[in-house]
């Protein structure tokens, strides 16, 4: 059967880098706002139940927020192998350091409040904050060393070894990034408080929102003038590629240089529109955090992460994962993905699930809408975490 | 002895999978067990029902969580540690788990959130919608993953591709309804139904034995014991198709599992207990019950079952042909826009035994100059350590058939209404079954063992060995995170199950009918009392 012939290679990779780009910003939209919770649950909530309160507005639906995490994974081993492949262990102990903080959230929001014990509950409240905490910082210092190209080598058997250490990861570029990350899911889940709990909480909630964005429009202003700047050099492919060519990364050249991230904006002025959504979305919500526009507050905020994150994508289009040693070996869209026949396949499936998916999710949110209070979690106190 | 990084990454897999499936197979079929008491409770309307799909939720949801903690690191890990594996099959592998994610795991987990606190918030049929949900999602993923296994045991709609250097698809529908996978599936899952059922009626007999929440445990047993009952017959045949399905496809694993060293006559005979010897390459002493391995195995009584010493025979033939392979491929590889047709030609024709000549990879560095001595230790390596093959094989059997005889009787029991008398005259069962609830774990994890230490050398059978799917990393990073998953996971199944036994002392909550029992009961003990939180 010759079905997927039906859509061209290169185009099926194409769509490939958007939906992936989708998956990590429904990732980042839906359990960004879960880790902004986490993290800011032990200062925006002091007393047992007003953390009960904190914890409940994401509760329910924190475990199906998590699934794009993993979706994630297992899209990008399916689309991309060798992204998989050599990110993950590239960055072997800072991913072990984000799925032991991953691993501790589940256990936190379901253990928690099967002790009343004082001690026993704010232990969790911390494994709570590192688990949402941690990961946030770990994935902008990845994104930070992405764009600085990530030390790794390709042999000719696509064997892969990584010249960096973990020290390596945490440079003054990949802090910032790390820090944006942090300052970006920290203004998401203080907005998402704002929504969903009211008084005390959400009073502190405005306050540690105003603060995160606008900290985030000065990174992401600092971010932005390092790399177009040049400080932070990119990449370029120099030799011929042909985007219908089979997956091998090792067939082209490549070089570092100055200024090179900045090319595609230079070709189409209106990939500036990722950039200034970030800036617009970070900056509405700093100002409307003080009004009683809730909704309008996590549209702003929502695109704040959009338009942050589609902004490292398209400045590294087509490159998905640069090598800093050997640039000819840097992974992009045209030479590192699955055959013709997964991509469409996978194409597929994924134009089944996806629409399910968004629909019972959206249903599950609407049932499970509404302010909690501390009336509502007495009520349900046996049910509630 | 000094580990390397191969041993210790494939230590840490084992140990992450391993704890994963302590929790997994409980959710499998507890899932099934909850959706069908709220079945119950929606059509009867009795409110017995639904106080019973929220203990058995309680604990459900305490086993739950730690399934998706230990989940995340499965996700991740061939990436972490078997870089090389991610990159060679990734077109192939990557498929199913992503399509797990798509289809099941959102699924469970949306509705998992609805489980617990949509009670109020849906109708009775939209919650039982939503539990059902959860239920299909949790044995949704089982069968994605295990297509993604299966295809790791016997990789069916793949060829290799030199110019991309790995395993590239070649038919999707192969892979979907690869046997193997399918046999699997279902002895799997069925391994969890049997764990969750085992699981109810332990706990159910421990409420029986202290006279407590006696309707619910009644109600609680006859369902599990049917269900169980069911399963576990299901689990023994389907165990059966899974040991035919390896006599076609991984024929060294059967005859590890049997400690079989020679070809035997057919119908070839089974080793009830014997003590083999990997040195001696014998067994010590064997007690052997003639013509059954053969039947079982073959489901003929002529078909001949190949013994260890003929199938490294065969190994030492496919090493050769590899080693043709392996030298094409590299002179393809100097130049592949130029390579000749006949290069071409006889790299397609050894190409699938390019798998053997990686495994002489670790005594020479040119299989094609590779000596007798280094093919013969090439070619041993294809066997797995047989004593622990054999005996995990037994375990997982013998509890088998453990869990069909109790199952048996207590479906008889509760099906012929007599609970009671074995509450007051045959309380020993009551304590067998009890001490029985660690048994469907234990099974689960040797079967684990028997399918992939079994599979050994291979990470893909005959395609690719473990040796050389592992990532470049460093002995010390391995045993930093080998030592921090092992430290992570042993705190969180301490706090589980201190949690799982402090909900099952404190128990369901009881409605009317504990209070007014009817008058063939015994009056409930005070010590019944449930004890204040």
């Amino acid at each position: 059967m010759i079905l997927y012939e039906l859509i061209d290679y290169s185009v099926l990779k194409m769509i490939w880098w958007l939906l992936l780009g989708i998956l990590l910003i429904g990732f980042a939209v839906t359990d960004g706002f879960d880790m902004g919770v986490g993290a800011l649950l032990p200062f925006v909530a002091e007393t047992d139940i007003e953390r009960r309160v904190v914890i409940n507005t994401i509760g329910p639906t924190w475990e199906g927020n998590q699934v794009w995490f993993i979706l994630g994974g297992g899209a990008i081993f399916a689309a991309w192998p060798p992204l998989y492949a050599i990110s993950f262990s590239g960055f072997y102990l800072a991913m072990f350091i984000v799925l032991a903080a991953m691993i501790l959230r589940p256990v936190a929001f379901k253990y928690r409040s099967k002790r009343p014990d004082p001690s026993w509950r704010t232990a969790w409240d911390w494994a709570l904050f590192t688990g949402s905490f941690v990961p946030a910082l770990v994935f902008g210092v990845a994104v930070g060393n992405v764009l600085l190209g990530v030390p790794f080598s390709l042999d000719s058997d696509l064997r892969m070894t990584y010249e960096g250490s973990f020290f390596g990861l945490f440079s003054p570029f990949s802090l910032l990034c790390g820090l944006l990350s942090v300052a970006m899911l920290v203004m998401h889940g203080s907005v998402w408080l704002v929504m969903r709990a009211s008084g005390d909480i959400a009073a502190r909630a405005r306050r540690f929102g105003t603060l995160a964005s606008a900290l985030g429009i000065v990174l992401f202003a600092i971010g932005g003038y390092l790399v177009a700047s040049g400080y932070v050099e990119g990449f370029r492919i120099t030799s011929e590629v042909d985007p219908n060519m089979q997956a091998n990364p090792l067939a082209k050249q490549a070089v570092t240089e100055s200024g090179a991230w900045m090319i595609n904006y230079a070709a189409h002025p209106i990939l500036w529109l990722a950039p200034g959504l970030g800036f617009v979305g970070m900056l509405g919500t700093m100002l409307l955090l003080q009004t009683r526009l809730e909704m309008t507050i996590f549209l702003f905020s929502k695109s704040a992460v959009f338009g942050i994150i589609s902004t490292v994508g398209v400045s590294m289009f087509p490159f998905i994962l640069p090598s800093s040693v050997q640039p000819e070996a840097s992974l992009t869209v045209w030479d590192a993905s699955s055959t013709h026949r997964t991509l469409f396949n996978m194409l597929v499936v994924t134009l089944i699930f996806l629409p399910i998916i968004l629909v019972y999710t959206a249903w599950v949110y609407k049932v499970l809408w509404g302010k909690v209070d501390e009336e509502t979690i007495e009520r349900d106190n046996h049910t509630a975490y | 002895m000094e580990l390397s990084v191969v041993d210790l990454s494939r230590l840490q897999f084992a140990m992450t999978a391993l704890y994963h499936f302590l929790f997994v197979p409980l959710t499998i079929g507890l899932s099934i067990l909850l959706a069908t008491m709220e079945t119950v409770y929606v059509m009867t309307g009795r409110e017995i029902w639904k106080r019973m799909v929220k203990f058995w939720g309680t604990l459900f949801g305490i086993n739950f969580v730690l399934g998706v903690a230990t989940g995340l690191t499965m996700e991740f890990q061939f990436g972490m540690n078997w870089a090389y594996f991610s990159q060679y099959v990734g077109d192939v592998f990557g498929a199913p788990l992503a399509i797990e994610g798509l289809m099941a795991f959102f699924m469970e987990a949306t509705f998992v959130g609805l489980f617990f606190f949509g009670w109020d918030r849906l109708s009775k049929r939209q919650h039982l919608a939503a539990t059902w949900a959860v239920a299909f999602g949790t044995n949704f993923s089982a069968l994605w993953i295990l297509i993604a296994n299966g295809w790791m045991q016997h990789p069916v709609g793949a060829i290799f591709n030199p110019d991309t250097m790995r395993m590239e698809v070649s038919s999707f529908f192969d892979v979907l309804f690869n046997p193997v996978a399918q046999a699997k599936f279902v002895h799997t899952v069925s391994a969890g139904y049997v764990t969750a059922a085992m699981f109810m009626i332990g706990i159910s007999c421990w409420y029986m034995l202290k006279g407590r929440h006696l309707q619910i445990a009644k109600r609680s047993l006859a369902i599990a014991s049917a269900f169980g009952f069911a399963s576990a017959l299901s689990v023994v045949v389907l165990g059966d198709e899974s040991g035919y399905e390896a006599n076609l496809n991984q024929q060294m694993k059967l005859a590890t599992i049997e400690a079989m060293w020679e070809t035997e006559p057919a119908p070839a005979a089974f080793n009830v207990i014997a003590w083999p010897d990997m040195e001696k390459r014998e067994n010590i002493f064997a007690i052997e019950v003639p013509y059954v391995m053969g039947l079982i195995a073959t489901r003929s009584l002529d078909t001949v079952i190949p013994g260890i010493n003929d199938l490294v025979d065969r190994s030492k033939d496919r090493i050769r042909q590899g080693a043709i392979a392996w030298d094409a491929l590299q002179k393809i590889r100097e130049n592949p826009a130029e390579a000749s047709e006949e290069l071409r030609e006889t790299f397609s024709q050894n190409a699938n035994s390019l798998g053997y000549a990686y495994l002489l990879l670790p005594f020479t560095d040119n299989p094609m100059e590779a000596t007798t001595e280094q093919v013969d230790a090439a070619a041993w390596s294809t066997v797995p350590n047989v004593l622990p093959m054999f005996y995990a094989f037994r375990i997982m059997v013998a509890c088998g058939f453990f869990f069909i005889l109790l199952t048996t009787v207590f479906f008889y029991y509760s099906s012929s209404g007599k609970l009671d008398t074995l509450r007051e005259k045959r309380r020993w069962l009551l304590h067998v079954a009890v001490w029985s609830i660690p048994l469907p774990w234990i099974a689960c994890e040797m079967g684990w063992f028997v399918a992939e230490y079994g599979r050994q050398p291979w990470i893909i059978e005959s395609m690719l060995p473990t040796s050389a799917a592992v990532s470049n990393l460093s002995v010390t990073e391995v045993l930093l995170t080998l030592a921090g998953f092992v430290l992570l996971y042993t705190t969180l199944l301490v706090i589980e199950v201190s949690l799982m036994i402090k909900y099952i002392k404190i128990g369901p909550e009881d409605g009317e009918e504990a209070v007014a029992p009817p008058p063939s009961m015994q009056p409930v003990p005070s010590s019944a009392t449930v004890p204040a939180e």
